[in-house]
């Protein structure tokens, strides 16, 4: 019983301080007596690896706040924190914005999510509750819409 | 050592335990915590004197209940709140109903009495010691109930800090009840709520420090 649920702790924890790590055996080991001492608190009627994991859990979250350590994310998006200080891009984003407000709500909504957001027009449609073929419709509409209206503007 | 050998050992002593040894024990504690108020609260400030008349008096029972209720809702927290995951909704549901329906009944009572009476109603003659007295008469009960809880393993342990408190300001608050005096809903409502509020402020401060395990 102890030896099954070791076997899932050091993988549960392997995955969260990584495979190698010096302290993992530890950690294996404390969790397990924690699991051994503190069983009476398991209720019979909830899930046991729930209240197992949940252990665990506190055991690891108790060793991060020992070692001093944060989790950290990848850098990789945090460009996009960054103010731009291309002006012509802020400019040009500003006038897009102004052009594309004279859309109707729906219309507007499904033109940034596809052609902004990136989703693909399935789930633009999916999204909005509409079928692929009139998301495809309205989105090619709303081109036709902005690009009549900016040649008019200039 | 080894990670098996250590499970060899565990499993060695692995005597069976019972699993309504938690609740058992918490009760036990809310009820010593009800005493040591009853035996801090006699000496120092007495029953009411008109005790047994006042049993007959609905707005005895209505604090009873409200002060009840908040017991049953921080035993059910506090129970949840050791054990890890789960959650916790029916103790928060039943705190929830103690208050929206005190505070509706204040709100009955003050629309229904003459504007003048209304700033009586609500201070009484003893709002400046009643969420004191509360609060000083939980400390036992807060003290062995954080006590017992450090001995199961309460992973969020504001919270489960917080449940603590709320179970002992509730019982304190009802033994505190067999001596104050003050009759109106709002009264209850705003200073009783105080004092078993504070109670579980208290909770949720000692709770991190003092639930590690």
């Amino acid at each position: 019983m102890l030896g099954a649920m070791a076997v899932y702790l050091r993988g549960f924890l392997a995955r969260k301080i990584g495979r190698g790590a010096a302290d993992l055996e530890d950690l294996v080991q404390e969790s397990l007596l924690a699991i051994h001492l503190k069983r009476e608190t398991y209720d019979t009627s909830q899930p046991f690896t729930a209240w197992a994991f949940a252990i665990a859990r506190y055991k690891l979250i108790d060793w991060f706040r020992r070692n001093r350590i944060r989790r950290t994310e990848p850098i990789d998006e945090a460009a996009e924190l960054f103010a731009s200080e291309d002006s012509n891009e802020a400019a040009t984003r500003h006038d897009l914005g102004k052009l594309v407000s004279i859309l109707p709500e729906k219309q507007r909504t499904l033109l940034e999510d596809v052609k902004i957001a990136g989703l693909s027009h399935a789930e633009a449609a999916r999204k909005a509750g509409m079928t692929e073929g009139a998301v495809k419709v309205s989105i090619h509409r709303s081109l036709q819409v902005l690009m009549r209206r900016a040649r008019d503007e200039n | 050592m080894k990670t098996d050998e250590l499970i060899s050992l565990l499993a060695r002593d692995a005597a069976p335990v019972k699993s309504s040894t938690l609740p058992r024990r918490l009760s036990a504690l809310a009820l010593a915590g009800g005493f040591a108020a009853l035996v801090m609260m006699i000496p120092a400030i007495g029953f009411r004197p008109d005790l047994p008349g006042a049993l007959a008096d609905p707005s005895f029972w209505m604090k009873a209940v409200y002060t009840v209720g908040l017991s049953a809702a921080g035993f059910l927290l506090s129970e949840r709140l050791s054990r890890p995951g789960g959650g916790s909704r029916p103790g928060w549901t039943i705190a929830a109903g103690c208050a929206a329906a005190i505070v509706a009944l204040a709100i009955i009572q003050l629309a229904t009495m003459p504007p003048a009476e209304v700033p009586a109603a609500i201070m009484g003659g003893s709002w400046d010691s009643c969420p004191w007295l509360i609060f000083a008469l939980a400390l036992p009960g807060l003290a062995a109930t954080l006590r017992a809880m450090r001995g199961f393993a309460p992973t969020r342990t504001a919270l489960a800090g917080a449940a603590a408190g709320l179970l002992a300001g509730g019982v304190s608050a009802t033994v505190y009840g067999l001596h104050c005096d003050e009759n109106a809903a709002a009264f209850v409502a705003v200073w009783y709520s105080l004092g078993i509020g504070m109670t579980a402020v208290a909770g949720a401060i000692l709770g991190p420090r003092v639930l590690r395990w």
